[in-house]
């Protein structure tokens, strides 16, 4: 007779939930994502190609890898001073500075874009300061940074926090005793010890960088072949009834998110454990 | 005497944290309600509580709301089905749970739009039975319901994954029903993290942009959300106006957050 287990459902049942899973994200999930390639093969490869070459998108190429190169080594430092003071300290404000950390991810993008727009637009707080010194931020490149920052502000230090908590102190406090100083301690023993967790939240921190469209979009000004990122000249195209470069573009950023979920798995069948966080 | 602190770094980890954190959250959302505070509480009123706000609040808010309910009910499907159960494929259908944090978020709003528009594959289908699922109310809860889900999957896998098999084959042994023993033991057990998971999903969806403005076709008064709102505010130089709309907003969800927040904490206080 077979054994059958009580903590388990029955095989129908079994095979039911699975099925209704697999329906929900391919109906969900999965369809969205072809949809993006087929319509960027719809007109066929050399549309595609063409559309990714032209100048403005091009430009806009430049632009998103630009802001996503200063932005998010800005923010893996921040994130990895802020994962060690909460996880090697015990401080008075500790859990008031973890809920600030969080707070970008209550703070809609459009708003995060706004907040800069009121400090140095043309009428903001440093408005005509800014315009006497012929410095521009808002409809340029520092506006479209520093939007870039404030959403991707959480992603490394997120990823670090449970992560290192989870690995407590005591490596470090022995290499204390063996005499290593600051630097060396964080060099040769965190370092190692984080790596692929740090590597997953830059990624995370990176596909956001890439990908943000909101706060991006009231900062930009949309000048074309200036200051559309890649998800704002989509945007313009799309609005233009120009679906096929459209998507040529949207396929390019799927691709990366792509990219980034492979590295994902990659990195948790390294580590052999999941370095699941929250977004 | 405060106790000789071991690890070295404090002052500079604080440092580079404070410093960072000021400059880029807390000063420039200080100013936006600085900025909203110079006009007074008659204006204030008189922003908030027109029609075209309110409508936009009631769409945002509710369409958020039916979004992460949607979200938990699926979301605990996915990861139940994760956690419990072997079979092939499984590994790929727990990486595509991620795709919608690393999908550009205005990739996903035009794919979503082409699907659910009344000619695309799935809209076309809810259009003949009558539906009309993309520029309707409906398109952005689908729209809020793709950012949230995976929200919900992560916070419930870890928890389900920590469940011990001994309440189960206690409840088995008891003479249990597996329906039973779901509803009267493991699933008060998920509770919380089910709460967290509609909770970030909800927040999340408040705040969703890129998304939605594709697939709602922004009829102010019909699918206008509230941060396009304030876009549209923007566009039109008044800046009093969308810091005001954009402090409520953001008053309102911290409120949410925070009494979520404090059911959560009875809960697992009760629990214990």
């Amino acid at each position: 007779m077979a054994y059958r287990s009580v903590t388990t459902e029955s095989a129908p049942v079994r095979c039911l939930l699975i099925g209704l899973a697999f329906i929900a994200l391919t109906l969900f999930l999965l369809l969205p994502l072809a949809a993006v390639f087929i319509e960027a093969f719809r007109r066929g490869a050399d549309v595609l190609v063409k559309s990714l070459s032209e100048d403005a998108a091009l430009s806009a190429v430049k632009l998103t890898l630009t802001a996503a190169f200063v932005a998010v080594p800005l923010n893996t430092i921040f994130g990895v001073a802020a994962a060690w003071l909460i996880t090697k300290f015990r401080f008075k404000g500790r859990t008031f500075l973890l809920a600030l950390i969080d707070l970008p991810f209550a703070v809609s993008p459009v708003i995060a874009g706004l907040v800069f727009v009121l400090l140095f637009g043309a009428r903001g707080w440093f408005g005509p300061f800014l315009q006497d010194n012929d410095i521009q931020i808002i409809f340029a490149m520092p506006g479209i940074i520093l939007a870039t920052v404030f959403v991707t502000f959480p992603f490394v230090a997120r990823e670090l926090i449970p992560l290192m908590e989870s690995q407590g102190s005591d490596q470090e406090e022995a290499a204390v005793t063996l005499g290593a100083h600051g630097w060396q301690i964080f060099r040769r023993v965190t370092i190692p010890n984080i790596k692929w967790g740090l590597l997953y939240g830059v990624l995370l921190c990176n596909a956001r960088a890439m990908g943000e469209f909101g706060a991006v979009s009231v900062v930009s000004g949309h000048i074309r072949g200036k200051t559309n990122t890649l998800p704002l000249h989509v945007e313009v195209l799309y609005n233009e009834y120009q679906f096929s470069a459209a998507f040529a573009c949207a396929a390019l950023l799927a691709l990366l998110a792509l990219v980034t979920l492979g590295l994902k798995s990659a990195v948790e069948h390294f580590t052999g454990h999941s370095a699941k966080g929250r977004h | 005497m405060p106790k000789q602190r071991v690890i070295p770094g404090f002052g500079l980890s604080m440092g580079i944290t404070i410093f960072w954190l000021s400059s880029i959250i807390i000063i420039p959302l200080a100013a936006l309600f600085i900025k909203a505070a110079g006009l007074g509480p008659a204006e204030w009123w008189a922003i908030l509580t027109s029609p075209r706000t309110l409508a936009a609040a009631k769409l945002t808010f509710g369409a958020s709301a039916a979004a992460a309910g949607v979200s938990v009910v699926l979301g605990l499907l996915v990861a139940w089905v994760l956690v419990r159960y072997e079979f092939p494929g499984k590994k790929l259908l727990d990486a595509i749970v991620d795709l919608p944090f690393a999908l550009p978020t205005a990739v996903a709003g035009i794919t979503l739009t082409q699907i659910y528009a009344p000619n695309g594959w799935i809209g076309k289908i809810l259009f003949e039975w009558g539906i009309k699922s993309a520029y309707s109310p409906i398109g952005v809860f689908i729209a809020l319901t793709f950012i949230g889900f995976p929200f919900v999957v992560r916070t419930v896998q870890p928890v389900m994954e920590d469940l011990g098999h001994d309440l189960e084959e206690a409840a088995a042994s008891l003479g249990a029903g597996r329906w039973t023993t779901f509803r009267r033991v493991i699933f008060p057990m998920l509770v919380p993290a089910l709460i967290t998971g509609f909770t970030l999903a909800f927040a999340r969806a408040i705040g969703e942009y890129g998304s939605v403005i594709f697939i709602s076709g922004n009829l102010p008064m019909k699918t206008e959300i509230l941060p396009l709102l304030i876009v549209k505010q923007l566009e039109q130089f008044k800046y009093e106006a969308a810091a005001v709309i954009a402090s409520g907003m953001l008053i309102v969800s911290f409120g949410l957050l925070f009494l979520i927040n404090l059911l959560q904490r009875r809960l697992n206080w009760q629990a214990r």
